[in-house]
């Protein structure tokens, strides 16, 4: 149990192992390893931020579904305002040409009211006269009494 | 039990504690003196001790070819799984290796960071995977029951030592701490220069003047690092091992058969939680003492 040359030996096995693990063993695995670790904390915050975003876009989603109900709704409220004036515009309408039709029905009447009055016109000198003949019982000069008759047609 | 020949608890302890040796004969070995009769090397020839004894003769020139040799294949599964995993790794989702490996550089990784606090030094953390795990594989070479590798060894392939847990040897744990010794010293002097570490030892903790005194401190201070180091990791791994060795010595009839097992199951379910502390402790205290060597001293 002396101290020999496997003292030396051991210490020259020592630096060569210590000097390949130096270089081809701790440098991958340790750039692996935080390479590894930087990739899953990217990606973590990559998820957080993808979260944020969904919560955002959902927001907006609900957003622009509450806008179109509104506008929808504004739409609906619009046409109905304008189905409403549009019955009140044709009853205008047909009232005002009700009113026309009244009136040229009108019109007319009176026409036929006149037309029948001038005919009576012309008629009742002839029937006063007839008239007066009957209960006289002789011929009634129709021109003596001219002036009357005339006097009795306008009265009608 | 290993070793054919007379069988003594004390033959048996000493040959699980002896070295498969490589070294060069000198005058001191009988097998190299003029008195030789058989299996005769020349001095200054190397071969292999056929005895712990010869193996002491042989002095500072030879090399446990056990420990070192299972140190090495340790060492080399350690990079060869590793390797593999690094070829994996992506920064999908990891699976099987891969995983178990990131587990350990992240754990590791984690406590660099903790505990090293000089930014851009790309040899610190590696280093201390390698300490972590190396250790940790020669550790565990303790849990394989103390008999099974020695005894293929010597009845199969006619080796006559094996030890195998390469952390019982002080070589090997000395060895690592003094490459750890050295990366202190490399980093002391790149960062104060060779002037601010030497003032460091010789102006610190006394006034200037009583500078022996404090070279001497300091120097002590210094020194005890890689020694406590490496002797820790020994000290723990040889009583561990030593154990495991006089539980593999009770068995034999029934009841102490069941006693030992039942001991050496409790012994080894503890040692678990012995090797990886040791490992642990061992790869810590390397990362405090490079540390400590980045610090520069405010001036006194």
């Amino acid at each position: 149990m002396s101290i020999t040359l496997t003292l030396l030996g051991q210490s020259i096995a020592f630096f060569v192992f210590v000097w390949i693990c130096m270089k081809t063993i701790w440098p991958p695995i340790v750039e692996a390893m935080e390479a590894r670790q930087k990739q899953i904390a990217d990606g973590l915050a990559a998820a957080e931020r993808a979260s944020l975003d969904l919560e955002l876009a959902q927001k907006r989603a609900t957003d622009e579904l509450k806008g179109a109900k509104e506008e929808a709704a504004a739409l609906v409220e619009q046409a109905r305002q304008r189905a409403a004036q549009m019955v009140d515009e044709a009853k205008e309408e047909a009232r005002a040409e009700g009113a026309k039709l009244l009136e040229a029905a009108r019109a007319d009447i009176e026409r036929e009211v006149n037309r029948a009055r001038e005919t009576l016109r012309k008629d009742v000198a002839v029937l006063a006269v007839a008239g007066a003949e009957k209960v006289l019982g002789q011929v009634v000069d129709a021109g003596a009494h001219q002036a009357l008759l005339d006097d009795l047609a306008q009265q009608l | 039990m290993a070793s054919g020949g007379p069988l003594t608890a004390e033959g048996y302890i000493q040959h699980h504690l002896t070295n498969l040796v490589y070294g060069q004969f000198n005058e001191s070995h009988a097998r190299a003196q003029a008195s030789c009769q058989e299996h005769c090397v020349a001095v200054g020839d190397w071969g292999i001790a056929q005895t712990a004894e010869e193996a002491a003769q042989m002095g500072f020139m030879a090399i446990n070819i056990d420990t070192m040799g299972w140190s090495l294949v340790l060492g080399l599964i350690f990079l060869f799984v590793f390797h593999r995993a690094a070829k994996q790794a992506t920064t999908g989702v990891p699976s099987g290796l891969l995983n178990f490996v990131e587990t350990i550089v992240d754990f590791i990784d984690d406590l660099v960071r903790s505990t090293f606090q000089h930014a851009g030094n790309k040899l610190v953390a590696p280093m201390a995977l390698t300490i972590f795990v190396w250790v940790f594989f020669m550790n565990l070479m303790d849990l394989i029951p103390v008999d099974w590798i020695p005894f293929v060894a010597e009845h199969y392939l006619h080796i006559p030592f094996m030890k195998v847990v390469p952390s019982t040897d002080p070589n090997i744990t000395l060895g690592m701490a003094l490459g750890v010794f050295m990366l202190i010293i490399y980093y002391s002097i790149l960062k104060k220069g060779a002037w601010g570490f030497f003032s460091e030892l010789a102006f610190h903790p006394f006034p200037k003047w009583m500078f022996p005194v404090n070279l001497i401190l300091e120097g002590v201070n210094l020194i005890a690092k890689p020694v406590s180091l490496g002797l820790r990791l020994f000290g723990n791994l040889y009583a561990g091992e030593m154990i495991f060795i006089l539980i593999a010595l009770m068995y034999g009839g029934l009841v102490m058969s069941v006693a030992g097992g039942v001991l050496q199951l409790a012994w080894a379910l503890f040692h678990v939680l012995v090797i990886t502390l040791q490992a642990f402790i061992f790869m810590v205290l390397s990362v405090v003492y490079l540390n400590q060597a980045h610090d520069v001293m405010e001036e006194h």
